[in-house]
């Protein structure tokens, strides 16, 4: 390289690592720069160097354009890839490290400002003849963006339709209306929100097209005027506007259709003057049209299938763009061979709202085989905080065709070791086993019409067989430890002179429960009762926390980790977290009890906040007695009626005098 | 060592008709046992009615997970007293030894499911003798306690006896074994002094009843009403009487906090390592040991087919093979740990005797466990034998037998008649463990012996007296004689007796060997730390 030496990553996860691994290819040296949640990260080790930022929050860390260039500046970094999401599309960045003299692998910072405005976007595009979705921007002078011309704007272009804050960003200040009595709220609701998250309530109109496909468009261009697209990624498959599974050629793109996107976006890139990569996002409606949505000024996500197709190494051309070389390839000179397919995986729990997961990731031990690909940036060990993007790793997969790559990322995923922290794997084999999925006939809609929520909360539910095998499991694990911890032979586990007794296990995987009873007959083999079904099963050690089971002549592999008295198991393919509730007391609220209120100690009454025949809920304060000084509350024990109350105010009672009694309510009674 | 031969052929018609006999009495036994778990499924409704468990779901929930468990008495009672049918086996009481939060312990869970759990003349003396195995073995003990009391039918047979399980309860816990014991329902009266005596007691809250008195006989004593709960709830004795330390909501919360109490005694923190080594499974089948020994002690066997199936390697290094035949000693392996055994090829003879008792002093002094495998007739009888000293080595033997330092434990696993139940360490001499084979006879002598010996006696009494010796008569006096030995000889009759600690499947042998040897190796590497008056609840 003639100007990039030493690269500054100014990022974290994944994608840093990604972006590492290209530049030690190059011969580049590299820095890293991490927050205190990230002191022992991959992406810190893999780097020749790192550079703390701050604490953990983004703001104070990866979001500080100070302390980047303060690290840049104290590694002598003399370029900063900024990766994606943080600081990567932030124009003032941008310009404040070409200022310190420093090369910004990214497009020129006006560029960035431009596409950041979904507004200024689409008027550039539509003065470039980028055909863009019909609503309302006031493009002209003297339109106006305020809620009453929104409105009538909105009545004009109708319905449904979408409101869109121009600065808007991951779903934020969006919102889809589908009747005219109902676009002020959506107005002002996403105004407000806009205005929250981005500092600004510029919102447009666009017409929402209904089933419609997210199809968007890797470009490159560099600074000697070429400009080539590398095709296409169908990116349809959303949740919360955020993208899950995306792929690489769009089954709704034919090859007329793919020179024709790919025209129109390298047009796009060209009429902005643009360098660099970058994605023009289209929408694709079903009849074949296809219009601007917006323009992402970085590298995403979801350009490994993109990587996988081509061949190419999309870092490297950033890289070597930057570094101010010519693309390596022009637009002949670029192939398509096969199809590839990513899918993002994410600590969040699917059955509970996709709600993001935190914890100790225990194991993490990431597929392999022909074909595919793991970007990830976590290792066993690492705690999964809170503070960043829920997306912990992307599994892809190529193929000949794409239903090859289909079924080789399905069983990356069945092959998956990830314990300690939930994940969305089983809702992704969700997805890729879908028909929709398979027949390639599928829109934006997917997720909201084929996963409700009752099939997010039946994913994974085990059979009365697997509910068997996850009971003997545990069982076995127990009775393995508790042989080396006794002294005894593994053969004399669960072994009994008289009757070997069943043994009651009560497991809960966090959506439902279930019980079962294991009985030991022989060494390693179990006879369980889940239910009404008997089911005899035997079970062998392969490795550390691998083992074999057999059920009825079929043999199935189980990988699992315990985390004390809880099991993180991997069977077929489904990820479960077990909690052991075997012993588990009776909830608080069945507690029994007496109803008798007792003084704790020796004191005086200083109040009295019942009387008798007084309704009263468990924990209400009835007295409160002064003894040696300090105010003791003396609460109701169970909910129901003050029967007695056996003090007044000023009274001094001794310990454990009873000051009153509440009765249980009786249901039924008038 | 020497490794030992099998001369057995597994396909001869002796080995399967032996292995059939004894196959069935196992059968037996096992039905015996499935007939008092089938009487505890009676309860089962009532159980759950009252949101309880059946006292092996108790059992079940307290073991750990994967915990061997070595079965005391299964046949305690058996068909005596109320137990007319034999479906009562037991004595009402389930106890053990298991691990609990992986310590060793002695688990006793009163067996409420049948008569309410009513304490019962054989059921009182298995307690003693868990108690027995407590101390010896330095097991803590754990208590599920629901007991409706003494069976005041028996109450003559079960007071006394009753009153010693207390005084156990007060010198196990001054020698430094804690007793751990939740109280599931009723346990009042002399009951109450259970976990009165407990250094840890759990109450299960609306179910424990602990008091010396219930609300009729206080009526009656003192003219006082007062309510169950009043006079012995759970959430009295926690909050008012002290009596227990913690309140369970319900059983399993209950087994639950034991556990947790097990497990915070931090007991095996300072036990030094055990010193077994690596060890290989017998060369023969323990499968084999039904074909290997005939159901009946009248048929002679080489007692190495049995040894052969039971230590590792079937590795046997014989003592004084040239000198004596008759009574086999030698040093082997069980699971790794070295033992040294004795066992019978026919009677004891002087030398035999004077053979076992100088191998007994040997294995004292290099601490060496002994397993005796009982197979005797007793000690040698003849004028040969009586002026080789038959008495005088014989009761040397005995002499070793009693005083000898190490743990010896007994498996009858054929007669066991005369001296011999002694001289080979039977229960009268205090084995650390002792178990039987299900065609284990154990008499003072054989029933046909008897017979003889009755005929002939009467017969010469009746030639003294100038009488003509009615034979017919004599034969017919005879048969109930020889049938009564029979009876009372029985494996399961003994065991009822408790003459032994529990009838196991000869298959099962090295299993619970290997686990006693366990047990007895740990209790000697562990160091108690004993006080004088046990420890007082304040």
């Amino acid at each position: 390289m003639k100007r990039i030496h030493k690269v500054l990553v100014a990022n974290r996860g994944e994608i840093a690592v990604r972006v590492l691994r290209t530049c030690r290819r190059l011969g580049l040296r590299t820095v890293a720069v991490f927050s205190d949640a990230d002191q022992d990260a991959p992406h810190v080790r893999l780097a020749d160097e790192a550079v703390r930022l701050g604490p953990a929050p983004a703001k104070e860390s990866y979001l500080s354009i100070e302390r980047v260039l303060a690290a840049a500046a104290a590694s002598g970094a003399n370029a900063i890839h900024p990766g994606y999401g943080f600081l990567s599309e932030n124009e003032d960045f941008a310009r404040a490290c070409t200022k310190a003299g420093l090369v910004f692998i990214g497009p020129p910072a006006d560029a960035i400002e431009l596409m950041g405005n979904k507004r200024q976007a689409k008027l550039r595009m539509q003065a470039a003849d980028v055909p863009c979705i019909p609503g309302y921007e006031a493009a002209r002078p003297g339109e106006s963006l305020d809620d009453e011309a929104l409105v009538r704007e909105g009545k004009r272009i109708g319905f449904p339709l979408m409101v869109k804050a121009a600065a808007g960003g991951g779903g934020r200040g969006m919102r889809l209306v589908r009747e005219p009595g109902a676009l002020l709220d959506a107005i002002r609701s996403a105004r407000s929100e806009a205005e929250n998250a981005f500092g600004s309530g510029e919102l447009i109109l666009e017409r929402a097209i209904e089933g419609a496909r997210h199809v968007e468009v890797q470009v490159f261009a560099d600074e000697h005027g070429n400009a080539v697209h590398l095709g296409e990624r169908d990116c349809s498959i959303q949740r919360r506007h955020q993208k899950v599974v995306e792929e690489s050629p769009s089954p709704a793109v034919t090859p007329v259709l793919r020179e024709r996107m790919g025209a129109v976006a390298v047009q796009a890139v060209r009429a902005i003057g643009y360098r660099g990569a970058g994605t023009i996002e289209f929408l694709l409606a079903p009849n074949g049209n296809f219009f601007f949505m917006e323009m992402n000024t970085r590298l995403q996500v979801e350009h490994p299938v993109t990587e996988l197709v081509t061949g190419l190494d999309l870092v490297e051309w950033q890289l070597r763009v930057a570094d101010g070389e010519p693309l390596p390839l022009t637009q002949p000179e670029v192939t398509f061979r096969g199809h590839a397919i990513e899918v993002r995986l994410c600590a969040e729990d699917p059955a509970h709202g996709f709600l993001p997961q935190t914890g100790r990731l225990l194991a993490w031990v990431p597929p392999a085989g022909e074909g595919v690909r793991v970007d990830h940036g976590v290792r066993e060990g690492q705690d999964i905080t809170p503070f960043y993007d829920s997306m912990q790793a992307k599994l892809i997969a190529h193929g000949p065709d794409r239903e090859t790559a289909r079924e080789r990322l399905a069983a990356a995923l069945r092959e998956l070791t990830a314990f300690g922290v939930t994940t969305n794997g089983t809702f992704l084999q969700h997805v890729l086993a879908h028909e929709a999925f398979r027949s390639g006939r599928y829109d934006t809609g997917f997720v909201a019409a084929h996963t409700p929520p009752e099939t997010l909360c039946a994913l994974g539910q085990a059979s009365a067989e697997d509910q068997a095998i996850l009971a003997a499991l545990l069982f076995h694990d127990d009775a393995m430890a508790l042989a080396g911890r006794g002294g005894f032979d593994t053969t004399l586990a669960g072994w009994s002179s008289s009757c070997a007794l069943p043994v009651p296990i009560v497991l809960n995987d966090g959506a439902s429960e279930f019980r079962a009873s294991v009985r030991p007959v022989a060494p390693a083999r179990y006879e369980v009762h889940v239910g009404d079904s008997r089911v005899a099963l035997s079970l062998r050690s392969i490795a550390a926390e691998h083992a074999e089971i057999e059920v009825a002549g079929r043999r199935r592999a189980v990988r699992y980790r315990r985390a004390g008295g809880a099991l993180w198991c991997s069977l077929d393919g489904v990820t479960r977290h077990l909690r052991d509730v075997s012993f588990r007391p009776p909830s608080e609220r069945e507690r029994a009890s007496d109803g008798r209120l007792r003084a704790p100690m020796d004191g005086r009454i200083i109040r009295v906040n019942t009387e008798v025949g007084a309704t009263v809920a468990r924990g209400d304060v009835l007295v409160v007695l002064e003894a040696m000084k300090m105010e003791s509350s003396l609460v109701a024990p169970i909910d129901g009626v003050v029967s007695a109350v056996n003090v007044t105010v000023g009274a001094q009672v001794p310990a454990r005098h009873v000051v009153a009694v509440v009765s249980p309510e009786q249901k039924g009674e008038a | 060592m020497p490794t030992l031969v099998s001369r057995i052929e597994k396909d001869s018609s002796v080995f399967t008709t032996q292995r059939k006999e004894m196959l069935a009495r196992v059968a037996e036994l096992r039905a015996i046992e499935q007939k008092s778990r089938d009487t505890e499924q009676q309860a089962r409704e009532k159980f759950q009615q009252r949101g309880q468990l059946l006292p092996r779901e108790r059992l079940a929930l307290l073991l750990d997970r994967g915990s061997p468990f070595l079965e005391l008495s299964t046949l305690c009672g058996y068909k005596h007293h109320d137990d007319t049918d034999g479906s009562l086996a037991g004595g009402n009481i389930l106890i053990g030894i298991g691990f609990v939060s992986g310590v060793r312990c002695l688990v006793n869970v009163t067996n409420s499911a049948i008569k309410g759990g009513t304490a019962t003349p054989w059921g009182t003396q298995k307690v003693l003798r868990a108690q027995e195995i407590a101390r010896e073995n330095r097991l803590p003990v754990v208590s599920l306690v629901e007991s409706g009391g003494a069976n005041l039918l028996y109450q003559q047979e079960i007071f006394i006896p009753g009153g010693e399980t207390f005084y156990n309860q007060a010198k196990l816990s001054a020698a430094g074994i804690p007793q751990v014991t939740v109280v599931h329902g009723s346990s009042t009266a002399g009951g109450a002094y259970i976990p009165g005596l407990s250094d840890y007691v759990v109450m299960v809250r609306g179910k424990a009843k602990v008091f010396l008195a219930g609300p009729p006989l206080l009526r009656a004593a003192t003219g006082e009403v007062a309510t169950d709960e009043e006079l012995g709830g759970a959430e009295m004795h926690a909050t008012l009487a002290g009596t227990a330390d913690h309140l369970a909501e319900d059983d399993a919360d209950g087994i639950r906090i034991a556990r947790e109490i097990i497990a915070s005694l931090g007991w095996n923190d300072a036990l030094p390592p055990s010193s077994r080594s690596a060890f290989e499974p017998p060369r023969y089948a323990a499968e084999e040991l039904c074909g290997v020994v005939p159901v009946d002690y009248r048929r002679p066997y080489d007692c190495r087919e049995v040894i052969a199936r039971l230590v590792d390697g079937s590795d046997f290094t014989p003592f004084k093979d040239d000198y004596d035949a008759l009574t086999v000693c030698g040093w082997a392996r069980l699971e790794g740990r070295s033992i040294g055994i004795i066992g019978n090829n026919g009677p004891i003879t002087p030398r035999g005797a004077t053979k076992a008792g100088q191998f007994i002093q040997l294995c004292s002094q290099a601490r060496t466990p002994i397993v005796y495998l009982q197979n005797t007739t007793g000690y040698m009888v003849g004028t040969q034998s009586e002026q080789g000293g038959i008495v005088k080595h014989g009761a040397k033997m005995l002499q070793a037998v009693a005083n000898a330092t190490v743990p010896q434990v007994t498996i009858l696993l054929g007669g066991s008649f005369g001296a011999g139940n002694y001289g080979m360490c039977g229960r009268a001499f205090h084995p650390r463990f002792i178990f039987a084979w299900p065609n284990a006879r154990t008499a003072v002598m054989g029933g046909e012996q008897a017979a003889k010996v009755l005929s002939i006696v009467s017969a010469e009494k009746a030639r003294r007296a100038g009488q003509p010796v009615d034979e017919a008569a004599l034969a017919w006096m005879s048969q109930p004689l020889i049938e009564q030995f029979d009876r009372e000889s029985d494996a399961f009759h003994c065991s009822a007796r408790l003459f032994d600690d529990g009838v196991i499947d000869p298959r099962d042998t090295r299993r619970v060997l290997g686990f006693i040897l366990a047990t007895c190796d740990e209790a000697e590497r562990r160091t108690l730390s004993p006080n004088t008056f046990g420890v007082a609840r304040l």
